[in-house]
């Protein structure tokens, strides 16, 4: 996923002491306790409801300068899902905050214990470009319902929605306890100076790993939600209209293809990808119609850096001639049209790096079941799907093939399930997030153990002797005999 | 980046080794690293590892490991540690058993799907949360407890089906080269590897590409792991320490005071003389209560371990020279000297440091600022026991932190206004060995948790899982895009099935 820190910001310096400042008074707000309480926390996740809610206009327009994305894609992926995950953290709140009862085992007996859930303080999130609205305060809905103050700073490669929420989050939330930095590399720099309570980070590898070192300074965990190469295994003997439905919908239909979650590569046998190619290019016209270009259904390329790149990878010498559809491009407007590439040699540019737009290679295999050896023969995906009817196939794409997420006979859908974790594995990220996820993200789960002054074992201390040796064997291996054994001196060792 | 000899200083002694060996070494313990790592990732790219009967296999191996080789274990451990083998048994090999049997019990219920609950919206589909193995991973231990924190994680890492090289502390040999003869022989050799060596090695292992690297010992060097971590996106747990604080309320039953005070001289003293991640650091206690209860911790200590460095029994060693050293220099501060109430006599050539008790020692000293990690025992007293939070509150996170109080409110209040890895009410230690609950700090004492189902989880992805049909299809998923699919979106998302059906019957009004 992009999060690439690119032109400067022109706004008054926020440098190191202005955020150490603005941690500072955090930690004081924090410290005041009032972040604890079911009351605010309910109440800063209705406002975040109330905000999206009021002006929903003004997040589709914001979307609509920073990405020309459709209004729909704006309502689907970005207002409703956030609705969403506030509706069902405020549903389930009281039940998530519940101290879990733990067994206690007999040699502490009697004792009870609990898992407290307790916010983590402080914590800092740094959210993406690509769906600035809902990548902003998805995290941010975790991090209010466990209870944390917290500094967002949402991406400046999409600006308005960044200027946006800075505005309205200053107008619907409790600003002593949420606040938003909006700034570029500086801001980002003087922020990840400061120690943080945690550091949930969305974008790209290259900036993860720079998080993570600044984030081991200060011993803070990290949350980081990457991407990678997401691959879609097409199988024979499907019904292929509807999976390639289902492919556009994940790829261009969103964000045109600059999603985390979007198929980077088709994988299908030699003999099968012909069709698969027809199918695709007749939904496609279906979709956009014969001219992509002037679409109003498809977002643009974020900006030229990213432009450019695209380019680069359609200029590669190992894929001229694999364009079997599209390839059109209009700089002025930073638009490319959906296009498809047959046969793409997998050393080429666009197989070596997540492609973040709207080119989708196709790779070709002798049998299907080869496609999951190309998958993990790569860094490990954020998801990864299948589209097939064999049982045997599915069960073998379940089991072999690591990803952080997989989904059969479908693309994408699996984010808008918020009882499943959302996150990656290995390159694709750390930590998961949304539903309940979310609030253990936040969260620490402290152990409590309750004692009382009753039922003191003299083997627990010294001095040491054989007798308490051979009763702690018995304890410990719960061998109730040898427990009576022990007692009265009857064992043998 | 600071390196690992950059440390040498650091609370869990981590010995300086020379630059000019580590560079003539290095080149080939490098040529031997490849070559196990890639034997490894060979073994678990072939899938031998996921199967529930080699999982158990390992974890029955490493029962009989300990099983039969108690007594060797307990050698081990007098040699590096001088422990007892009661405490031996107590706080090494009696946690492994437990923990593997455990393990062993509940592996398979651990490794199978859970169910993600799906809205309608989505019939016909399933969707479900599959544990999947990590990968190749690594275990760094520390010396102070240098068989049951090898091994603890070591069995989480087998149970999720992962490769594992486990580097244990150089600074405890014989356990060390315990665990290098014995882990190979007993364990799948293919899957399971143990190196040994110094800090060189340590950082020639963070070079390398992990899929998850746990790691148990201090602040310090847990800072160049994760560093070295985010190079290759590596996730870590840190299990480090921290100033455990014990608040001691003002009791009334003699007895509960007696017990308090067995629970507190077993807890500091007992478990390898203090030196264990979570010892008590220090008490907290109203000054009127502190005679007595310094008086009775005096009566106990002599009872346990006797007076005096050179007639004590019962007490481990300190680990080596340099953290003798260490302790002896935190007691040199004039101000710290004085405030000796009891003990602060030491056995140099035996390595032993009498249980010592100090009265307030300024809160500046080192004493009090850094983790003690011995014998030595400050005492902090206050006016009213309700100080203790903000004393607490004004130091980092400690990973335990005990209570000894019959205060219900008080107890509340303080797991509301408090943070720590654990609480504990009214005894020490015994968090540790509830497979029930997470074990892990917060804050400065770390991050990631462990033990029973917390280390297989540690230990696995989650995996999310999604299956569905390729009908019914839903058409306003798709563009082009129109009032129509807009409306219909919306109500979908509200869960809102009337109003869907309304609307496509064509009866639905804005």
């Amino acid at each position: 996923m992009g999060g690439e820190k690119e032109e400067t910001s022109s706004k008054p310096a926020f440098d190191v002491g202005a955020a150490s400042e603005l941690v500072g008074k955090l930690r004081g707000a924090f410290a005041s306790g009032k972040t604890r309480s079911y009351q605010w926390r309910e109440s800063q996740l209705k406002g975040l409801l109330k905000m999206t809610e009021e002006h929903e206009q003004e997040i589709a327009d914001a979307l609509h300068s920073d990405l020309a994305k459709p209004e729909l894609e704006s309502y689907i992926y970005e207002a409703a899902m956030l609705k969403n995950s506030c509706r069902l953290a405020l549903k389930e709140l009281k039940r998530w905050m519940v101290p879990e009862k733990a067994k206690t085992s007999l040699t502490t007996f009697p004792s009870s214990a609990e898992i407290v859930p307790e916010p983590l303080g402080v914590v800092l999130i740094i959210s993406a470009w690509n769906y600035p609205y809902l990548l902003s305060l998805d995290p941010v809905v975790g991090a209010i319902a466990a209870g944390n103050a917290l500094v967002l700073k949402p991406s400046e490669i999409a600006p308005a929605t960044s200027s946006l929420l800075a505005k309205l989050m200053g107008e619907y939330l409790d600003t002593s306890c949420i606040r938003v930095v909006e700034g570029a590399v500086p801001e980002t720099t003087a922020l990840l100076e400061q120690k943080w309570d945690k550091i949930f980070y969305t974008g790209n590898g290259k900036i993860g790993r720079i998080i993570m070192a600044a984030a081991a300074k200060h011993l803070t965990p990290v949350a980081l939600e990457l991407g990678g190469k997401s691959p879609v295994v097409v199988d024979s003997g499907i019904d292929l209209k509807v999976s390639c439905r289902r492919i556009i919908a994940g790829k261009w239909g969103c964000n045109n293809g600059q999603a985390c979650i979007s198929p980077d590569y088709v994988i299908t046998t030699r003999e099968h990808a012909p069709k698969v190619v027809d199918a695709l290019k007749q939904e496609l016209e279906k979709f956009y119609g014969k001219n992509p270009l002037e679409s109003k259904d498809l977002s643009r390329i974020v900006n030229s850096n990213h432009f450019f790149r695209l380019s680069k990878l359609l200029d590669d010498d190992k894929v001229s001639g694999k364009v079997v559809h599209g390839g059109e491009k209009d700089q002025s407007k930073l638009r490319i049209a959906p296009t498809l590439l047959l046969d793409v040699p997998r050393d080429a540019l666009i197989m070596q790096e997540e492609i973040f737009g709207p080119l989708l290679p196709i790779l070709t295999v002798d049998k299907i079941e080869d496609s999951f050896d190309v998958i993990n023969s790569g860094m490990k995906p954020l998801a990864a799907y299948l589209f097939t009817n064999n049982k045997k196939l599915r069960e073998e794409f379940v089991m072999s093939v690591s990803a952080g997420g997989l989904v059969v006979n479908d693309t994408t859908v699996h984010l808008a399930i918020l009882s499943l974790p959302f996150g990656g594995v290995g390159e694709s990220g750390i930590g998961a997030y949304h539903g309940k996820f979310s609030f253990d993200a936040f969260s620490h789960k402290k152990a409590v153990v309750y004692r009382g002054f009753m039922g003191d074992a003299a083997i627990r201390y010294p001095p040491y002797t054989k007798m308490k040796l051979r009763l702690l064997k018995a304890l410990i291996t719960g061998n109730f005999f040898a427990i009576i054994r022990a007692i009265f001196g009857l064992s043998k060792d | 980046m600071l390196t690992w000899g950059d440390c040498a200083e650091g609370g869990e002694g981590i010995v300086f080794l020379s630059f000019s060996s580590r560079m003539d070494q290095r080149g080939s313990e490098s040529v031997a690293l490849d070559e196990i790592l890639s034997e490894l990732r060979q073994t678990f790219r072939t899938g031998r590892t996921r199967p529930v009967a080699w999982r158990k296999a390992q974890l029955r191996a490493i029962i009989d490991l300990v099983q039969d080789n108690e007594e060797r274990i307990f050698t081990a451990l007098l040699e590096d540690l001088g422990k007892h083998p009661v405490e031996s048994y107590r706080d090494e090999v009696g946690v492994v058993l437990k923990s593997a049997k455990q393990s062993l019990s509940c592996v398979e219920k651990w490794m199978a799907p859970k169910k993600g609950h799906l809205p309608l919206l989505f019939f016909p589909a399933s969707g479900e949360v599959l544990p999947e193995p990590l990968g190749t991973v690594l275990i760094f231990s520390s010396w102070n407890f240098p068989i049951s924190l090898a091994l603890d994680p070591v069995i989480g890492a087998v149970a999720a089906g992962n490769t594992v090289v486990l580097k244990p502390s150089e600074l405890a040999p014989a356990c060390s080269s315990f665990l290098a003869e014995t882990l190979p022989r007993y364990l799948d050799n293919r899957a399971v590897k143990v190196v040994t060596g110094g800090p060189n090695l340590g950082e020639q292992l963070l070079e390398q590409k992990w899929d998850k690297i746990f790691f148990t010992g201090s602040p310090q060097v847990g800072r160049i792991v994760m560093s070295a971590a985010a190079r290759h996106l590596t996730p870590v747990t840190l299990e480090l320490g921290g100033k455990c604080p014990t608040i001691v309320d003002t009791l009334s039953s003699t007895s509960e005071i007696k017990i308090t005070v067995k629970r507190i001289a077993g807890g500091k003293w007992g478990p390898c003389s203090g030196q264990a991640c979570i010892g008590i650091d220090y008490l907290l206690v109203e000054k009127k209560f502190c005679t007595m209860l310094v008086d009775l911790l005096m009566k106990t200590i002599r009872r346990f371990y006797g007076e005096g460095a050179k007639n004590m029994k019962n007490m481990c060693k300190i680990i080596n020279k340099h953290q003798f050293e260490r302790l002896q220099n935190l007691l040199k501060d004039p101000a710290v000297a004085a405030s000796i109430v009891y003990g602060g006599s030491v056995d140099e050539e035996r390595l032993l440091i009498e249980p010592t008790i100090l009265l307030d020692p300024p809160l500046d000293a080192e004493i009090m600022t850094e983790e003690i990690f011995g014998p030595l025992l400050p005492i902090i007293t206050l006016n009213n026991i309700q100080e203790s939070i903000e004393f607490i509150n004004a130091r980092p996170k400690p990973l335990a932190m005990y209570v000894f109080t019959k205060d219900e409110s008080f107890k509340q209040q303080l797991l509301q206004e408090t943070s720590s890895g654990s609480v504990t009410f009214n005894d020490v230690m015994v968090q540790f060995i509830c497979d029930s609950l997470p074990f892990g700090g917060v804050g400065q004492s770390g991050f990631g948790r462990y033990h029973g189902k917390y280390s297989f989880d540690a230990f696995s992805h989650e995996k999310a899982v999604m299956r569905r049909g390729f009908f019914p299809e839903i058409e306003p998923r798709y563009p082009p895009w129109n009032d129509f699919k807009l409306k219909f979106i919306r109500l979908a998302y509200n869960f809102d099935y009337l109003g869907l059906l309304l609307l496509m019957l064509g009866l639905k009004r804005n």
